[in-house]
């Protein structure tokens, strides 16, 4: 019951053009996203790329506070490379005290880490909140497909995402039960030194691990009575197909990206 | 009054757009040495209900009191209500993880400071409760036992720490009919000689019938009916709504009335039954 509502993860499913969207596409337009992020050395492209971001995010119909919700985890991140940065990077101090000092040049640089990070952050999170995990690892495997035949293991490494994925939300519940079950029995998961807390975790990761094990024998024979035998002449119930949006959607990214980053090397 | 739930509300991931109400306005009172079965539609809140009586999970709103002192998230009582009110989860042999019989039986009891000689007698007397043999099994690796006997292992480890009350998530669940017959058996024994108050969850009336007195149907989070076992399973079409079965023997029973073979209402158990229909036989064949 617990596990079942989380299952999806960060997928918010619902309708909208850009969850319509093919996977591949928009793994390939994150992608060029991310390697652009890692071009561009102006404010101003940032600017572009971060209004196309929003733009994108009010299309999905995504509320704000989720994908704000996703740079949470890297605050400390964030705010570790500011402090380096403002403190670190001589140039011309415009504050002082003591050791510290603040140049213009740091805070510069600082600031703009911080404004590619979560651009980076907000672009990524864009594409798991649109997407389920299931198109993820089909979008992977169909664009991973062409190494295939330098014996890249492309399907194996899609079926092997799928199960993981798929098997998160079951170990939650799993170790949700099992922590009450000891607990019921006086366990203590929350107080002593770190010593004392790592071996109290003994009880819930012994059967944690036993029961995977189980769980992965079974599966493994279910598979197999079901005449799984690898990626070779296996055909799909959900067929990708490149639509006409889908093919506008891509062209029109690359060109808009094409522009930012002429523009950001030869002109600003 | 020994366990009492006052107006329990209680939501999963509340504040977030996932919150779902499991329990609504939930009020029901348990008795010392009561036995009670509870039943409801899969994803009715039972589980979610009797993690209440263990503090495992704190009511989102209302109030839950064991022996009338009321549980708080963060108080120090919750070791103590949880050695009072020991919970068996359903398939409680997945969470074995000693190497021995014996220091899984005595985990409960270590973690709330029992050692020596006294921690022998408890994991003994908590074995046996189980109709398991001490001398026997208490070397033995517990992940080597066969399906029955690792259930009947989990179970003592949660009797040893001595609960007053045992509440049981479906102890059945996945047994075969001899083990389901032996931990019925036993626990029955453990009330009439300890006099433990049990609560049971589960999905087979036909063990309702065997052991609770009374039952208490949840649906949709709230108690549809709470009365004695007899009076529940006499009314069937009320019973038909909450998706409920009654036991095979009551069907039986209602089944003969229907054909004019009146053998009288409350019927349970399959020894009550028989005696009925040889009562009724003999007597026409006196006339």
């Amino acid at each position: 019951m617990l596990g079942k509502s989380i299952a999806l993860g960060q997928f918010i499913p619902i309708e909208s053009p850009i969850h319509r969207l093919d996977p591949r596409v928009k793994i390939l337009v994150s992608a060029i996203f991310i390697i652009v992020l890692f071009i561009v050395k102006e404010w101003l492209s940032f600017l572009f790329i971060g209004s196309f971001i929003i733009f994108l995010t009010l299309t999905a119909r995504i509320p704000i506070s989720y994908i704000g919700k996703s740079l949470k985890p890297i605050l400390f991140l964030l705010a570790f490379t500011l402090i380096l940065q403002v403190f670190f990077t001589p140039g011309d101090y415009i504050w002082e005290y003591g050791f510290l000092h603040v140049s213009k040049e740091g805070l510069n640089r600082g600031l703009f880490i911080i404004v590619r990070l979560c651009l980076l952050i907000l672009c990524t999170a864009l594409l798991t909140l649109t997407t389920s995990p299931v198109e993820l690892t089909d979008g992977l495997e169909s664009l991973l497909s062409p190494f295939k035949k330098w014996g890249f293991p492309a399907h194996e490494l899609a079926m092997m995402m799928t199960i993981a994925i798929r098997f998160i939300p079951t170990l939650m519940e799993e170790a949700d039960r099992i922590i009450k079950a000891q607990q019921a029995r006086g366990a203590d998961f929350e107080t002593g030194s770190l010593i004392q807390r790592a071996k109290n975790l003994i009880p819930l990761l012994v059967p944690l691990f036993i029961n995977s094990f189980k769980r992965a024998d079974e599966l493994a024979i279910a598979m197999e009575s079901r005449c799984y035998r690898g990626g070779i002449g296996r055909t799909r119930l959900r067929v990708l197909i490149l639509r006409t949006a889908d093919i506008l959607f891509l062209s029109s990214t690359c060109i808009f990206i094409t522009i930012v980053v002429f523009l950001s090397v030869f002109i600003w | 009054m020994f366990i009492r739930l006052e107006n329990v509300f209680y939501s999963y991931f509340q504040h977030t757009p996932f919150e779902v109400q499991a329990l609504k306005n939930i009020t029901l009172t348990i008795n010392r040495g009561e036995s009670i079965g509870i039943i409801g539609r899969t994803g009715c809140g039972k589980s979610t209900l009797i993690q209440h009586f263990n503090a495992l999970l704190i009511a989102t709103q209302g109030s839950v009191l064991i022996d009338g002192e009321k549980i708080q998230k963060k108080s120090s009582q919750l070791k103590n209500i949880r050695r009072k009110i020991g919970l068996v989860f359903q398939y409680p042999e997945h969470q074995i993880f000693e190497e021995t019989v014996f220091d899984e039986v005595g985990f409960g009891p270590r973690n709330i400071g029992i050692s020596g000689q006294k921690l022998e007698e408890t994991v003994k007397w908590a074995l046996e409760s189980v109709g398991l043999d001490y001398q026997d099994i208490h070397k033995k690796n517990p992940f080597e036992l066969s399906g029955g006997q690792m259930r009947r292992v989990a179970i003592a480890s949660i009797l040893s720490m001595r609960p007053e009350a045992l509440v049981l998530d479906e102890p059945t669940a996945g047994l075969d009919p001899e083990g389901k017959r032996l931990i019925l058996k036993k626990l029955k024994t453990l009330r009439e000689e300890n006099g433990t108050t049990l609560v049971l969850v589960s999905h087979s009336m036909d063990d309702l019938a065997m052991i609770a007195e009374r039952i208490i149907v949840m649906d949709q989070g709230t108690i549809g009916l709470d009365s004695s076992v007899r009076k529940i399973f006499s009314q069937g079409k009320t019973l038909e709504y909450y998706g409920i079965k009654p036991p095979t023997t009551t069907r039986i029973a209602e089944l003969l009335q229907e054909k004019g073979f009146d053998i009288g209402n409350g019927i349970l158990t399959a020894q009550e039954l028989s005696e009925r229909i040889a009562e009724k036989i003999l007597k026409a064949g006196k006339h």
